[in-house]
């Protein structure tokens, strides 16, 4: 049970781990988004009947969380591990713990707790119950079932598991400051990330065009409803809904707007009507997904015989 | 007598639900036993951070016989309803009796139920217990099952007089096994009888007990700290909630870095105790805050803990370390700076900002200084500063923290340390253990807050209803009544009349504890003219003392009658009697007397009252006891000549209305 020293040695180890317990190894997905929630992976594929059981990294971006790469952990932009399993094994808690042994945390020599801490997603319209898990007072994972995603009642549950990947490094590193992390043998964390910090930081909160913003969420919100419905005028009837590109929309909404949200544009009582409006794209995502082959789940032999 | 043994094991159950979760579970089985006629010997109910157990002695092995008459349908009833009856009951035609009634014949049938054993009955009535068990959240975890518990349940023990109770939740079926502490135990427990499980399970590290794991965790952190020469800073909100996070509680102590020492230790406190769960720990000739605390782990780590003190002393660094930039930072701009910002804080839709609040408070508070002599200046300036706080990082990041960072960042900025003072107490007292202000600078800022929260939220409609007082406004009133009474400040609270009730009832709520009458209370409120609260309570203390006394209580019964003959007289006459007494009316030697002891009272009375010597007041009524007493008995009230008897009830009105210059004593019960 050698430690994961590095930061990669650290995403290595899950990943091979959760690969021998039969999980997809997926990759991160192409869009910007706030959490690895918001992957396909996850919001989708967590409806349905269909059993699913999948893993990646996926980079998290928290625009507001920016802080010039002078904060010893806080990033807006960080990774988390994502592990999707449906239905929810018995045994989920201890293939995680398994998972805490393979990065070298011996549960007999530290302090693993489960502390209740239930999840929930307005953007998303998703809700669970589970813990944060604790590592000598530490958080380093979120442990949640699933009970509903944009809105509908998920059946069956599914667990999702999500590491904070630079936190538990630090953790594992015995490092308090996120940019001392050693990513692999040549180089720090902050070689890779520091400047994007800094530039991404000012970007965030000074230099994003909030006007190019507003432009992108109404943009994204219209294309998602159309991807789902069909153009609203002058279009051909009994156009399919296209779930998986309106569903990339409801996530630029979204980032778009953290941004603006970041920026200080939005005010306390508009921010309540944003949220509204992306979840209601990201309700009528799962809604359409349903409809789908892949969102449904249709025993394909038995159809043969019933027809 | 057989006993019974439950128990449910699932994940890590919430900390906060577990008691509730215990005594529920306790109070579903009693009502279920209960109703099937079972009495039994004990009963107790156990929860920790994976389990409840139910443990139940002395429940007899058999259900007694139960005989029952149920009536049918009429004899000339149509066959379906005879039929259905039939069915119900189990019986045939010939089985039943047939009894006459006032409506007819009817069928009866007697139904005699066997006792059933009890293993059968618990295992109808447990799983129906469960899916009673109210959870505050619960949830689905079964693929297409719409059950629900608190997290996934995975075992469920039950034996009745040692042998296995078979049912099944959830899925799940009921066994003889358990499992002990997850990383300190491994394997299955085969369990039967409560000792041997209570036993089994210590051996396997858990405690089951709650309060067992709350002595180990208080003693625990007693000797730890007693080796530093430290004392734990008792806080039994905490002890409640970490008891629910460990089955096998071991307490460790760790450092704060020397760096954090000069942040106040109400921050460093607050924030070891909501985002760490730590205890606290002081010196006890000091009573400073010490450089250590206690931490309570779920783990009896092999290298004796260092790895978890060294763990969590570095979680603690990150934590303190942004306390600590929120405390700088906030510093660099002065409380008065930040009123400005207080604009941009709304405080209730319909009451405006906390900026527009804090311009009524200071307003109010100056005018409040000017009446009970604090110094009207100082006053202003605490009432202006008081809500700044809201706008620093620390008071953002720790809610529970406004007024005592407001103090800090007050003397900070070299503010006046009445003020700062004020800034701080000016919420307080909290609840009814906390200290009621004493400075008249913060009780002049105090008495501002309070009132302007109840006047605005009063005006604005939203007054607190039987099951709900989201603002708080009950506490807001009883801070107000403590304020006035522990510190006799007079100071009239020209109220209007609904709040005034308001008060008059968290007034015989608040003084209740002190013996006095609530009856007096409304007897002397319902005069309507005293809004200055320690008066009032000074008059009503006075009062209830010449009540208890042998003149109160006979005056009180002459009171009574003056009051019931009126009552049916002036109904008679369609009139209300007046004090004017016409004296060359009086003949009986009583009646004078009574009318020259009233005109000496009434003069004498009011003048004690306008002295406030209200003893001196009583001293007063005391002497009509006399005269009272002869006139009932010695004059007919009811005269034959229509002008005596009018003058006599007018006479007896002067004595109602001489008494109510001290008090309603129509309200005064007995």
């Amino acid at each position: 049970m050698a430690k994961a020293r590095t930061f990669q040695d650290l995403i290595l180890t899950l990943q091979n781990y959760w690969a021998a317990q039969g999980c997809l190894i997926l990759q991160p997905y192409d869009d910007q988004m706030g959490a690895g929630t918001f992957h396909p992976a996850t919001t989708l594929r967590a409806l349905g009947p269909r059993p699913w059981n999948a893993a990646f990294v996926q980079p998290s971006r928290r625009p507001s969380d920016g802080r010039y790469g002078e904060n010893p952990n806080r990033l807006q932009h960080y990774y988390q591990y994502q592990v999707i399993l449906k239905p929810a094994p018995e045994n989920v808690q201890e293939l995680y713990l398994g998972s805490i042994r393979a990065i070298g945390l011996d549960p007999n020599l530290h302090d693993i707790r489960f502390v209740e801490d239930d999840w929930e997603s307005p953007t998303l319209g998703a809700a669970g119950l589970g813990w944060e898990v604790w590592c000598d007072g530490m958080e380093i994972t979120q442990f949640t079932y699933f009970q509903q995603v944009g809105g509908i009642e998920c059946d069956p549950v599914c667990a999702e598991i999500t590491y904070g990947l630079e936190r538990l490094a630090m953790y594992v590193q015995d490092v308090e400051f996120v940019y001392d992390l050693k990513f692999n043998d040549q180089f720090r964390y902050g070689e890779v990330f520091h400047q994007n910090e800094q530039e991404f930081s000012a970007y965030n909160f000074e230099r994003a065009d909030t006007e190019i913003l507003f432009r992108h969420f109404q943009d994204a919100e219209k294309q998602c409803r159309e991807l789902l419905t069909g153009p609203a005028s002058g279009g051909e009837q009994n156009k399919k809904a296209l779930p998986l590109p309106a569903y990339d929309q409801c996530i630029k909404a979204s980032h778009a707007f953290n941004l603006l949200d970041a920026r200080g544009v939005i005010s306390v009582t508009e921010r309540a009507a944003y949220i509204g409006r992306v979840r209601a794209l990201a309700q009528a995502c799962c809604e359409a997904w349903l409809q789908t082959p892949m969102g449904e789940y249709r025993p394909r032999f038995a159809d043969k015989d019933a027809g | 007598m057989p006993d019974l043994l439950l128990e449910l094991f699932s994940e890590e159950i919430p900390a906060r639900m577990q008691a509730g979760a215990a005594r529920d579970l306790e109070r579903l089985m009693v009502g279920a036993l209960t109703d099937r006629g079972y009495l039994f010997e004990g009963i107790k109910a156990f929860a920790g951070p994976r389990r409840l157990t139910l443990a139940i002695a002395g429940l007899p092995a058999k259900q007694s016989d139960v005989r029952e008459e149920l009536k049918g349908p009429k004899t000339d009833a149509p066959q379906a309803a005879l039929d259905g009856f039939l069915k119900k009951t189990g019986l045939s035609k010939d089985q039943l009796k047939v009894e006459k009634t006032a409506k007819g014949d009817v069928y009866m049938a007697v139904v005699e139920r066997k006792g059933r054993e009890t293993p059968h009955v618990l295992a109808e009535i447990i799983p129906e217990a469960m899916a009673k068990l109210p959870w505050p959240k619960s949830m689905r975890w079964k693929p297409g099952l719409a059950v629900r518990w608190v997290r996934p349940l995975h075992s469920i023990l039950c034996t009745f007089d040692g042998e296995l109770v078979p049912f099944s939740f959830a899925g799940v079926s009921s066994g003889t096994h358990t499992r002990g502490h997850r990383f300190l135990s491994e394997g299955k427990i085969e369990a039967k009888r409560f000792d041997d499980y209570a036993q089994k399970l210590k051996a396997a590290h858990v405690v089951l007990e709650a309060e067992e794991r709350a002595a180990i965790i208080f003693e625990g952190i007693k000797q730890a700290a007693f080796v530093h020469g430290l004392e734990m800073i008792p806080d039994e909100g905490l002890l409640a909630e970490v008891c629910g996070l460990a089955e096998w509680p071991v307490v460790y102590v760790g450092t704060i870095q020397n760096e954090f020492m000069d942040v106040p230790a109400e921050i460093l406190q607050t924030s070891m105790r909501t985002h760490q769960k730590y205890f606290s720990l002081r010196d006890p000739k000091t009573g400073k805050m010490a450089n250590r605390f206690a931490l309570v782990a779920n783990m009896i780590a092999k290298d004796g803990g260092k790895e978890i003190v060294a763990g969590n002393e570095r979680v603690l660094r990150a934590r303190l370390s942004d306390a600590k930039f929120f405390w700088d930072e906030d510093r660099k701009h002065s409380l008065g700076s930040r009123v400005e910002k207080l604009k941009g804080i709304v405080f209730h839709a319909k009451l405006g900002t906390q900026f527009e609040r804090v311009e009524r408070i200071e307003k109010l508070a100056g005018e409040i200084a000017g009446k009970i002599g604090a110094d009207m200046e100082k006053s202003k300036r605490a009432a202006r500063l008081a809500k700044a706080d809201l706008t620093t990082g620390v008071v953002g990041e720790f809610p529970e923290l406004q007024g005592v960072m407001g103090r800090y960042y007050a003397l900070h900025d070299k503010e006046d340390a009445a003020v700062a003072d004020a800034v701080r107490d000016h919420y307080k007292p909290v609840g009814p253990s906390d200290a009621a202000p004493a400075d008249k600078v913060s009780i002049a800022v105090a008495l501002a807050d309070k009132l302007d929260a109840l006047t605005s939220f009063f005006a604005a409609g939203e007054k607190p209803t039987g099951s709900g007082d989201p603002f708080a406004l009950r506490r807001a009133a009883l801070g107000i009544i403590r304020i006035l009474l522990e510190n006799k400040v007079r100071y009239p609270l020209k109220l209007e009349s609904d709040l005034l009730s308001f008060f008059a009832d968290r007034l015989k709520v608040a003084i209740k504890e002190k013996g006095v009458r609530h009856d007096l209370i409304d007897a002397v409120f319902s005069l309507g003219n005293e809004d200055d609260l320690v008066r009032l309570v000074a008059r009503v203390e006075a009062l209830q003392g010449f009540l208890k006394s042998d003149d109160g209580a006979n005056l009180l019964a002459g009171y009574k009658r003056a009051a019931n003959i009126l009552k049916a007289e002036e109904k008679k006459d369609g009139k209300t009697f007046i004090s004017e007494v016409s004296e060359k009316l009086l003949t009986e030697q009583a009646e004078k007397s009574l009318f020259a002891a009233l005109t000496k009272a009434r003069a004498a009375i009011t003048a004690a009252l306008a002295k406030e010597d209200f003893v001196a007041a009583m001293q007063q009524m005391a002497s009509l006891r006399v005269p009272v007493d002869s006139f009932f008995e010695d004059v007919k009230v009811n005269a034959d000549d229509r002008s005596v008897r009018e003058n006599r009830l007018s006479l007896l009105a002067s004595l109602r209305a001489t008494l109510h210059q001290v008090a309603d004593f129509s309200r005064i019960e007995g």
